[in-house]
């Protein structure tokens, strides 16, 4: 790790330039254009929907608000060099849940329902940002994440496996992603996700190496060395326990993809990718073909507008029903409040990008998804531009976990995939997705403050 | 590890593209597609979010859209049963019909053609107001059809054959559209029920669509014109004229109606021969020009296709492989032929405008909520089936029809009346369908005009064409022509 000594000059450097925080004054701008957007969509959904405006806006505004600013302090004082367009990229899209979530549950209540989310969407946004700036006050450096590889390995797979365990383990609406603990219920897995990606990390640095030697030809392929393939083979293994336990084809994806990404990336190998997506296809397929809930999802998948499949109980009805509503929004959608997105089932938490589909229509599809990669590719700007390999391999996972996610679930409802149980990062309502995924960009933030400080004296760059 | 990184990107950039490209064949390409789906119940819901436009008579609505304080925001107004079969229904748990269908684009707003006024509606959060459909129809001329039909079964559609534009459509019995636009679904479900088990159907549209009807000796026109435009007769060829016929490979006798002699002569002209309406000389000039040469003329007419008026026609039918029984047969109508009001008026209106059928056309006007007109459809020919010369020929036989045979009863005092009536068989102790269509002035026609009567006119076998079709037609025209 060659990089020790640069950070500290780094680091010296730093202190004298802290007169001028440029990246933070970008991102204060950027923040407060944020901020504007999202009382602009509150606002619009009210006149829109009880065409009055009301104090309400203050409640699903003003606490992302305030928390995004405080974590934009801390970054001052404790990371002053991090990414400046992450923080605001992810604030538009936690904003914009929020407030379709608020939209779909004054739908609720107009008919009569009870059961709202947006509130709720509110404290976990505070919860999970107050998370994030502990990561960036706490964590100094990240290198220190190093020390606990092992420990996030174990922490990672008990949170994995732990909505199969009995008492805790929950199951919504088909799937088994959930524990229930004091009446509360949480997601584990979205958590288990920042613990393997720091345990996948820290492993392959150290194994890199021996991973990277070539075994024997076959028929012109080098393959790996069979004692080398053993991880591949755990990881492989408990993918597929997940998906048989949680009869959830996207959360093994996630993981799996991840893995072969990060293995990829550490070992220029692309064996291991070509011989991990063989086996993950095929031990998918079997379980699809054995398991009659992962096999419907394919179904409804292939012919979702098959009455067989569409009235079918977890059929397509609610593929269909999104579609419908994407369709409905067509280029330039119904505007926030327009649209019927209450007509989709979970149509604000696994449906939420259908609903947004609907009333910002196929432009706002593309902003959010400009939004998603332009958080991704800052996140793989740092990868490229650390030197150190625990850094790279640790931004790369984190990155693309967020990149592999959206794709899981944007690609779920426009029929890429076939539907899974994962949610929207920062769009859905759910507040382990969210506590997670800003937990990842607490560490990204973090991770850049130092990527960045190296090249102060290259090209200016926020 | 950047050489690997660099990968990465471009998987990853793979796939948000082809997230892109999902919601973008979604949400541009298939919407169309998914909107259109019967298990899409989101059409329906903004057909009630927008003030739908009204359907207008010479400025006069004849459906509307009124506020309720409900949660539909809008009631939808029918004025007038007589116009049932022309707007159709609209209504929130039984879909939509007639022009509230065919026209659902214009009067919701979502027409293409209004794309700047709903580009301006989402920026200024005001809904985009439906556009009124102003439409072709003469109320008088309406009137007189509809009060002529009584409360006879059956259908008149009458055009300016010059232009193509209707001018009145009237199907019998009509029914109250206000029964099913009620935003009570119990209610609405009832009526709709109740329509729909409504042996005398007052839900379908007689004069374009149904179950079509034996079109009996008015076909006869068409089989002249068939003739003459061959070029192998002219209106005064003579054919065989015997009492009895026996259908070629047949045992089986056919007769003129009532026995007649069809001028007691043993040949008769082809003009005479429909002057007086005799199966007998039609049944063979029939053979011996075949039946492709009567589909080719059938089909020229507009047979075998459907026509948007915008309302939907049903194609016509002129059946395919006969024997020479069966063709014999269908050269008065008889057989398996099938037709549309609608199509026998756009035959007459071939007669009328020397061989040419302009478009049947409902749409005067579409006009947005800012006045601006969105969609003006100019005359338009819709097919040349006839020469000039065999429209003339054929007129004057349809002239003499009237004047001197056995279509009298659509005489009008000082006005040259040219037509055909029809009295079709439909099986045995079946009533019978009763018909006539021309038109009138015969010099510089101004209205073409198709009548049929369902059921014998509630006189089972005793009901005539010219008895009871002929005389509405008569009204029609002399509403038109304001005599």
């Amino acid at each position: 790790m060659t990089s020790a000594n640069t950070s500290t000059v780094a680091i010296d450097i730093k202190k004298i330039a802290r007169v001028t925080p440029r990246k933070r004054n970008i991102e204060i701008w950027l923040l407060f254009f944020a901020f504007g957007i999202n009382a602009f969509e509150l606002a619009q959904i009210q006149l829109s929907t009880i065409e009055i405006l009301t104090f309400d806006i203050l409640t699903y505004w003003a606490p992302l608000a305030i928390a995004a600013t405080v974590l934009h302090f801390i970054l001052r004082f404790r990371a002053s060099e991090a990414d400046a367009l992450i923080l605001p990229a992810v604030v538009l899209l936690n904003g914009l849940g929020i407030a379709e979530i608020y939209r779909l549950d004054l739908a609720t209540l107009a008919a009569g329902g009870t059961e709202v989310f947006a509130f709720r969407q509110v404290i976990w946004t505070v919860v999970a940002i107050a998370a994030a700036s502990a990561v960036v006050w706490f964590v100094r450096s990240h290198l220190f994440l190093r020390r606990y590889v092992y420990i996030s390995m174990v922490i990672g797979l008990v949170l994995l496996i732990s909505p199969a365990l009995p008492f805790i383990g929950t199951s919504i609406n088909g799937a088994q992603l959930w524990i229930s603990i004091a009446g509360l219920t949480f997601q584990p897995g979205e958590l288990a996700k920042i613990a393997l990606t720091i345990f996948f990390a820290g492993y392959l640095v150290t194994r890199r190496d021996s991973l990277a030697v070539v075994g024997r030809r076959f028929v012109g392929i080098q393959l790996p060395r069979a004692r080398e393939l053993g991880p591949i083979l755990a990881i492989w293994a408990v993918s597929l326990l997940v998906l048989v336990s949680q009869r959830d084809l996207g959360t093994s994806l996630l993981y799996f993809g991840l893995f072969l990404v990060m293995i990829y990336v550490a070992t220029g190998r692309a064996i291991y990718v070509v011989v991990g997506l063989g086996m993950f296809a095929s031990g998918a397929l079997l379980a699809s073909r054995i398991m009659d809930y992962v096999g419907r999802r394919f179904d409804s998948w292939l012919n979702p507008f098959d009455p067989k499949f569409y009235d079918a109980a977890g059929g397509s009805y609610q593929l269909v029903q999104g579609l419908f509503g994407l369709a409905h929004g067509s280029v330039l959608g119904t505007g926030l409040g327009g649209g019927v997105p209450q007509l989709v089932p979970l149509a604000e938490s696994d449906f939420i990008i259908a609903s947004l589909g609907e009333e910002l229509g196929l432009a706002g599809m593309f902003a959010i998804l400009a939004l998603y990669l332009l958080i991704v590719s800052r996140g793989l700007r740092v990868a490229f531009n650390h030197n150190d390999d625990f850094s790279k391999l640790l931004t790369l996972g984190l990155s693309f976990v967020i990149a592999l996610q959206t794709f899981i679930v944007i690609g779920g409802v426009t029929r890429v995939v076939p539907l899974t149980g994962l949610t929207t990062p920062f769009l859905a309502a759910g507040g382990s997705s969210l506590l997670a995924n800003w937990i990842i960009i607490g560490l990204l933030l973090r991770i850049s403050d130092t990527a960045d400080s190296r090249e102060r004296s290259g090209v200016s760059s926020f | 590890m950047n050489r690997e990184l660099k990968r990465v990107v471009i998987v990853i950039m793979a796939m948000f593209v082809s997230l892109l490209v999902s919601s973008s064949t979604i949400q541009v390409l298939a919407a169309d597609e998914l909107g259109r789906d019967p298990r899409n119940v989101r059409s329906v819901y903004d057909a009630y979010k927008t003030q739908r436009g009204a359907i207008l008579i010479d400025g006069t609505p004849i459906a509307y859209s009124e506020a309720s304080d409900d949660n539909f925001r809008f009631l939808r107004i029918y004025e007038n049963p007589m116009y049932s079969a022309i707007t159709g229904f609209f209504s929130f748990y039984q879909g939509a019909t007639g022009l509230e269908s065919s026209m659902n684009s214009f009067l919701t707003g979502k027409n293409s053609s209004q794309f700047f006024e709903q580009v301006n509606a989402l920026l200024s959060g005001n809904p985009v107001t439906g556009a009124s459909v102003e439409l072709t129809i003469d109320p008088v001329v309406q009137k007189a059809a509809w009060d002529a039909l009584g409360k006879l079964k059956g259908a008149v559609v009458a055009l300016d054959p010059k232009t193509g534009n209707i001018i009145a459509m009237v199907s019998k019995p009509g029914f109250d559209a206000n029964r099913l636009a009620v935003h009570d679904g119990i209610t609405s479900g009832n009526n709709y029920a109740e329509l729909l088990a409504d042996t005398s159907s007052p839900l379908v549209n007689k004069a374009i669509s149904g179950t079509l009807y034996a079109p009996g000796s008015v076909f006869k026109i068409l089989v002249a014109a068939a003739a003459i435009e061959s070029g192998k007769y002219t209106a005064e060829s003579t054919l065989p004229n015997p009492v009895k016929y026996k259908l070629p490979g047949t045992n089986t006798f056919i007769q003129n109606s009532g026995e007649s002699k069809c001028g007691g002569k043993a040949t008769v002209s082809i003009a005479d021969a429909l002057r007086f309406s005799c199966n007998i000389p039609f049944a063979q000039l029939g053979v011996e020009l075949g039946q492709e040469a009567i589909r080719d003329q059938a089909e020229k007419f507009g047979f075998g296709k459907t026509v948007e008026i915008p309302l939907r026609s049903t194609a016509s039918v002129y059946p395919e492989n006969m024997d020479d029984a069966q063709t014999a047969m269908s050269s008065f109508g008889q057989f398996d032929v099938r037709v549309t009001p609608l199509q026998i008026a756009m035959m007459s209106a071939a007669i009328a405008n020397n061989g040419k059928i302009m478009k049947p056309n409902l749409i005067e006007n579409v006009v947005s909520a800012n006045l601006s007109s969105l969609f003006a459809p100019s005359p338009q020919e819709y097919a040349s089936p006839i020469s000039e010369s065999t429209a003339s020929a054929v007129r004057n036989m349809m002239i003499d029809a009237v004047a001197r045979g056995v279509s009298s009863n659509a005489s009008i005092k000082g006005i040259t009346v040219a037509g055909k009536t029809g009295t079709a068989q439909n099986g045995k102790g079946e009533p019978y369908t009763l018909w006539f269509t021309g038109f009138a002035p015969a010099e510089n026609p101004q209205v073409v005009v198709a009548v049929v009567i369902e059921d014998g006119g509630g006189q089972g076998q005793g009901g005539r064409g010219n008895t009871l079709a002929a005389p509405v037609a008569k009204k029609v025209i002399q509403a038109v022509l304001r005599k």
